[in-house]
C-alpha cells in the first residue's frame, strides 16, 4: 500500500512533468526524494520484526511484533485465544516458526509469546510513546485480512488521530486505557501487531477499531495499545501468568474548577493507608499530572494490578508525595472466569486427520522451516485439541506446562530458576557450599539509636535481641502476628524466609512463584518479584534487574495492612545494613557488624 | 503548471518524514484540533447518536454545525479545553444543512471563513471531528488525513441521496463521515477551512457510504448573514402578540397539524384544508414546517405563538422539508 501510494506520487509527477515539458528527463527535488527515502527506510526497518500469527488448522490468527532477539513478541490476548497454548508465526523472511504462549493480560488484550529456533531474531526499536501527538504520521503493518499467506506483511499508512484515548471495557473484561488513534488502515488480522512512528519505532500493538454498522473493515478508526502501557505489563507476561491491572481503590471525579477530587476511597487500601481521603485533590500519580477523571483511569488502566506507584495529592492544605500500592481491578477467580466466558469457542476439529488433506493449512504457506523437527509419526494426541490435527511439535510441548492461573507455567519456572539463582550467588551466601543446606544466622550489629542488637535466625531458635531484651518466635504464627502488628518483630519473618527460602528452594519453600517486574517503593528500574507463600505470609523478594542484588523483602500478613520491608543494603557482596520499615515508617535500622553463617548442626 | 504544484504539496505531505516537516503538520494538527467543537444533544435512541461535530467561527463564540435532529434541543457545546457550554441555535440555513450556535465565551480560536479558497481535486486535506464520540471530556477531536478526490454536484442523480443540498460537494478519499463526524472542519495543508464534513449519506443505489464535505464557498455567505444578524432565525422578540381575531392561526391558514402530543411535536402537516391558502400553496400532508417568515419553529407551540404575531391579512412565508428537498412556500390569504 505505501509503495503503491509513493508510486502514485511519482507517477502523477511524471504526468505532470510530461504534460509540461516532455523532452526533460525528470528531477524531483532533493528534499521530496530524501523524504520517500526516509519512509522507505522507516518501512525496511520495521518491517522484519513484523510477525504473521496463524492458528494451525485455519483457526484464525492476526499479526505480531518481535521485541527480543530469543523471540519473545507481542500480541493481541484475542489473537492467541483461538490457538490456546500453540501457533505458527510467519516473517517476512519467509520462514514458519512454531511459538508457544508465555503470558496473558486479558484486561489489556496483551499476549506474549515466544517464536522457536533462534536467537537472533529481528526486533523492533521500542518508542516512548507518551511522546505522540495527534497529526504524527504513522505506519500499521500486519496481516490483515490474514492476506499473509506469502508472508509478507501488509503495510498501511495514516495518520495519529488522537492519543491518550480511553475505551470503555468492551464486554466486561476489556479496557482500552491511554491508547492510540489511528486512520492508518486497520482490519481483522491486523490484530496485535505493530504501529510505528515514522522513523519505524514501534509506538505501540495495534487492537481494535470502530465499525459499526459499516462492516468489519476499516472505517477510519483503529486503536492501538501504547508500547508504554506494554512495557509496564513486559514482566508480569514474562512471568507466563494471567494477569490483571491495577485500581487505586478508590473512585475520583473532575470538580467544577477542574481540580480532581477522591470521591469515595476503600478503607481497606493503600490509599487510605497513606492518607488519601474523601475530596483529597490527585496531582499525579506514576510521574503523570493528573488534570481530569479521565486521566486518573487513563493511567491506571495502563498499570498492572500490585504495583507501588507514587503518587501525588494534595489534603487538608498539604501536598504529600507517596507510594501507593495498587489492588487488582478483579478478584483472582473473577479475572478467571471472565476470561473463559471471553474465549471463544474452540474451533471445529477436522475428522480427517491427515495433515496433507487439511486445505487450511496451506493457507500458512509453503515453507515450513519450523515444522522440520516435528517427526512424520509422531503419536498422535489421544483426544481431539483446539489445533484440530496434528501434535504440538515436541520442541513447543516441552515448553508448555499447563496450571490454573496461568497462561503458560513453564516460563514461571524458567523465571523462578533465574531469579532463585541470583538469590543463591548473592551475599550473604557467597559461601556457596553452605546455600542448600541447614543453616544458623547470627547477625550482629547495633541500632540507629546505638543499641546493640542480635538476630537469631535458625529453625527453633528466631530471636531478637536489641540492648539486652530478647524476643523469639516459637513459630510462624507468631512471626505472622508480629508483621500484623506492625511489631519489630517482623525482621524476624523476612531473615527467616530469605534463609529458608534459600536452603530449601522454591519447591519445598512453599508454593512459590516469579511475579514479573514491578517498581521498588514506587521508582524505577523495575524489579525481579519472587513471590512465596510462608505460614500464612506472602512474602516478596525484590532484586534489582541488572545487577540482580536483592534490594528489599516484602512481608504481607494481612492483605488489608501494611507489610514488614527489610530494606537490604549491600556493598561489595556485603550486607552491611539493613532497615525494617511499615508503610513509610522506619522500626529498625540496624547496622551489621558481623553476619555468621554455620551449617546447622543436625540433631 | 499550478496542477504540478499541487500535486508537489500533496507528495510532500504523504511523503513526510523529515522532523521539520513533522513538526510543522503536528503545530497545524494541534491548532485544527484547537478550533473545533463537540455538540451534544438529542438523540440516543434507535442508532441515532446524539452528538455531533461544528467547529468555532468567530472569537465570540459562534459555531457552525449541521443543521440534524441533534439540534432539537438546545444543545451543550464542549470546547478543545474541555469548557462545556449550553448554547442557543441563532440561525439555521435548512438548504445548506446549517446551523449556527452561539457560546457566552470570547477571545477563543477560530476560523476565517471570509477568504476566497481555490480548495481542488488532489489537494491534501485534514478532516477534523468528533466521529464515534472518541474524544470524551477534554480530549481533543480526532484527525484524519486523505486528499479531495473530486468536486462535484450530487443531484445530479437526484433521490440517489437523500439530502437538501443542492450545491457542489467535495469528494473526499478518507473515511471522514462517520457517525458524530457530520459539522466537523476540512482544512488544507496550511490549516485553512476548506470544508464542512456533512451528514452521512449512503448512495441508495449501490449502498456505498459517501465521505464528502461541504465547501466552505457554499457557505459563507450564510455563516456571515447569520453571525452579522442579516438572517436570524431567532423568534422576533419585539413583535406584539395580536389580539385573536386579528392574528393568523392554523384555522386561517388551511392547516392541520399532526397531533400535538409531545413536549416539543415537529410541526408535521397532517392534512391541508380545500380550497385554504395553504391548498393553494400547494402544501402536502407530512411537510416537516421549518421556517415561519425567517424564525425557525423547532416544535408546533412555536410555530403557533408565532403565527399570534402575524396581521392574519398578511401573506407568510414558510419553509419547509419536502422528503430530501427544502422549499420555499408562501401561503396568501
Amino acid at each position: 500500500m505505501l509503495r503503491f501510494e509513493c508510486f502514485l506520487a511519482s507517477l502523477f509527477m511524471l504526468c505532470g512533468m510530461t504534460l509540461a515539458d516532455a523532452a526533460e528527463p525528470l528531477t524531483l527535488p532533493s528534499d521530496l526524494v530524501e523524504l520517500e527515502q526516509a519512509r522507505v527506510a522507516a518501512v525496511q526497518r520495521a518491517m522484519p520484526s513484523t510477525v504473521c500469527v496463524f492458528v494451525p488448522g485455519g483457526g484464525g490468527g492476526g499479526s505480531g511484533v518481535l521485541i527480543s532477539p530469543d523471540g519473545y513478541a507481542l500480541t493481541n490476548f484475542h489473537v492467541t485465544s483461538p490457538a490456546g497454548t500453540f501457533m505458527r508465526c510467519g516473517l517476512s523472511d519467509g520462514r514458519v516458526y512454531d511459538a508457544v504462549l508465555v503470558g496473558l493480560d486479558p484486561v489489556g488484550d496483551l499476549a506474549m509469546i515466544k517464536l522457536l529456533g533462534r536467537d537472533d531474531f529481528p526486533v523492533a526499536t521500542m518508542a516512548d510513546s507518551l511522546e505522540a501527538r495527534a497529526g504524527d504520521w504513522c505506519m500499521v503493518i500486519g496481516n490483515p485480512f490474514l492476506l499473509a499467506t506469502n508472508l509478507q506483511p501488509t503495510v498501511t499508512w495514516g495518520m495519529l488521530s488522537g492519543v491518550g484515548r480511553y475505551q470503555y471495557p468492551s464486554g466486561t473484561l476489556l479496557e482500552y486505557a491511554d491508547c492510540l488513534q489511528t486512520d492508518a488502515s486497520i482490519n481483522p488480522g491486523n490484530s496485535g501487531g505493530p504501529i510505528y512512528n515514522s522513523k519505524g519505532e514501534l509506538l505501540g500493538i495495534v487492537g481494535r477499531c470502530s465499525f459499526e454498522k459499516r462492516g468489519r473493515v476499516n472505517v477510519g478508526v483503529g486503536y492501538a495499545i501504547s508500547i508504554n502501557q506494554a512495557k509496564n505489563f513486559l514482566g508480569y507476561l514474562r512471568s507466563g501468568r494471567i494477569i490483571d491491572h491495577a485500581t487505586l481503590g478508590a473512585t475520583v471525579s473532575t470538580d467544577s474548577d477542574g481540580s480532581v477530587v477522591v470521591s469515595n476511597v476503600l478503607e481497606s487500601s493503600d490509599a487510605y493507608r497513606r492518607g488519601l481521603r474523601f475530596d483529597s485533590e490527585i496531582l499525579e500519580i506514576d510521574g503523570r499530572v493528573v488534570t481530569s477523571a479521565n486521566d486518573v483511569q487513563n493511567i491506571l488502566g495502563t498499570l498492572p494490578s500490585g504495583w507501588r506507584v507514587e503518587v501525588a495529592f494534595r489534603e487538608s492544605g498539604k501536598t504529600v508525595r507517596v507510594p501507593i500500592r495498587l489492588m487488582g481491578v478483579h478478584r483472582r477467580d473473577e479475572l478467571l472466569s471472565k476470561m473463559e466466558s471471553a474465549l471463544p469457542p474452540p474451533p471445529p476439529v477436522p475428522d480427517e486427520p491427515e495433515d496433507s488433506k487439511d486445505g487450511d493449512e496451506n493457507a500458512e504457506g509453503e515453507t515450513k522451516p519450523g515444522e522440520k523437527d516435528k517427526p512424520d509419526d509422531a503419536p498422535k494426541s489421544p483426544k481431539p485439541t483446539a489445533h484440530g490435527h496434528g501434535d504440538i511439535p515436541d520442541a513447543a510441548a516441552e515448553l508448555i506446562v499447563d496450571r490454573k492461573g496461568y497462561a503458560n507455567y513453564h516460563f514461571n519456572q524458567v523465571q523462578q530458576d533465574r531469579v532463585m539463582k541470583l538469590l543463591r550467588d548473592q551475599a550473604p551466601f557467597s559461601d556457596s557450599d553452605l546455600s542448600q543446606k541447614k543453616q544458623r544466622w547470627q547477625i550482629k550489629g547495633s541500632s540507629g539509636t546505638g543499641d546493640p542488637v542480635v538476630v537469631d535466625v535458625a529453625d527453633e531458635d528466631l530471636a531478637l535481641t536489641i540492648a539486652g531484651t530478647r524476643m523469639t518466635a516459637a513459630n510462624p504464627s507468631e512471626l505472622f502476628e508480629a508483621v500484623d502488628q506492625d511489631a519489630v518483630g517482623g525482621i524476624l519473618a523476612a531473615f527467616d524466609a530469605w534463609r529458608k527460602i534459600v536452603e530449601l528452594g522454591p519447591e519445598q519453600f512453599g508454593e512459590t512463584y516469579y511475579h514479573g517486574t514491578m517498581p521498588l517503593a514506587g521508582q524505577r528500574p523495575l524489579r525481579d518479584c519472587l513471590i512465596g507463600l510462608y505460614g500464612g505470609m506472602e512474602i516478596r523478594w525484590l532484586l534489582h534487574p541488572e545487577t540482580g542484588v536483592l534490594e528489599c523483602i516484602e512481608v504481607f500478613a494481612d492483605r488489608d495492612s501494611d507489610p514488614a520491608e527489610l530494606w537490604i543494603h549491600q556493598q561489595d557482596e556485603n550486607v552491611y545494613h539493613v532497615e525494617l520499615k511499615y508503610g513509610l515508617e522506619l522500626k529498625l535500622s540496624l547496622l551489621i557488624e558481623q553476619w555468621d553463617q554455620k551449617e546447622a548442626a543436625t540433631p | 503548471m499550478i496542477r504540478f504544484a499541487v500535486i508537489l504539496a500533496m507528495a510532500t505531505l504523504i511523503a513526510t518524514g523529515s522532523a521539520v516537516a513533522q513538526d510543522n503538520d503536528v503545530a497545524i494538527s494541534r491548532s485544527v484540533q484547537q478550533r473545533i467543537a463537540k455538540v451534544y444533544g438529542a438523540g440516543g435512541v434507535r442508532g441515532l447518536e446524539a452528538y455531533q461535530s461544528g467547529f468555532v467561527v468567530s472569537p465570540e463564540g459562534h459555531i457552525a454545525t449541521v443543521w440534524s435532529y441533534v439540534l432539537d434541543v438546545e444543545p451543550i457545546v464542549v470546547l478543545d479545553d474541555g469548557r462545556r457550554f449550553e448554547s442557543k441555535i441563532i440561525g439555521i440555513e435548512p438548504s445548506l444543512e446549517l446551523a449556527i450556535l452561539k457560546i457566552e465565551a470570547s477571545e477563543l480560536p477560530y476560523f476565517e471563513v471570509g477568504k476566497e479558497l481555490k480548495a481542488t481535486w488532489g489537494d491534501p486535506v485534514l478532516a477534523a471531528s468528533n466521529l464515534f464520540n472518541i474524544a470524551a471530556g477534554n480530549e481533543s477531536a480526532s484527525l484524519m488525513q486523505g486528499v479531495i478526490s473530486g468536486i462535484t454536484n450530487l443531484d445530479a442523480r437526484r433521490g440517489v441521496f437523500k439530502t437538501p443540498y443542492r450545491g457542489k460537494v467535495m469528494v473526499l478519499d478518507l473515511i471522514a463521515n462517520n457517525p458524530g463526524a457530520a459539522g466537523g472542519a476540512v482544512v488544507d495543508s496550511g490549516g485553512q477551512l476548506v470544508g464542512m464534513l456533512g451528514k452521512e449519506l449512503r448512495d441508495a443505489n449501490t449502498g456505498v457510504w459517501l465521505n464528502y464535505a461541504i465547501p466552505i464557498d457554499a457557505l459563507r455567505k450564510a455563516i456571515g448573514d447569520i453571525i452579522a444578524g442579516r438572517a436570524t432565525t431567532a423568534p422576533p422578540d419585539d413583535t406584539p402578540v395580536l389580539p385573536r381575531d386579528r392574528s393568523h392561526n392554523l384555522t386561517t391558514l388551511g392547516l392541520v397539524l399532526v397531533p400535538d402530543i409531545l413536549e416539543s411535536t415537529p410541526v408535521f402537516v397532517d392534512t391541508v384544508k380545500k380550497e385554504s391558502a395553504a391548498a393553494k400553496a400547494d402544501l402536502r400532508p407530512d411537510d416537516l414546517i421549518l421556517l415561519l417568515n425567517g424564525a425557525r419553529v423547532g416544535d408546533q407551540k412555536t410555530f403557533t405563538e408565532l403565527l399570534r404575531r402575524i396581521d392574519r391579512r398578511d401573506a407568510v412565508s414558510l419553509t419547509i422539508q419536502r422528503d430530501s428537498e427544502v422549499l420555499p412556500v408562501r401561503l396568501v390569504p
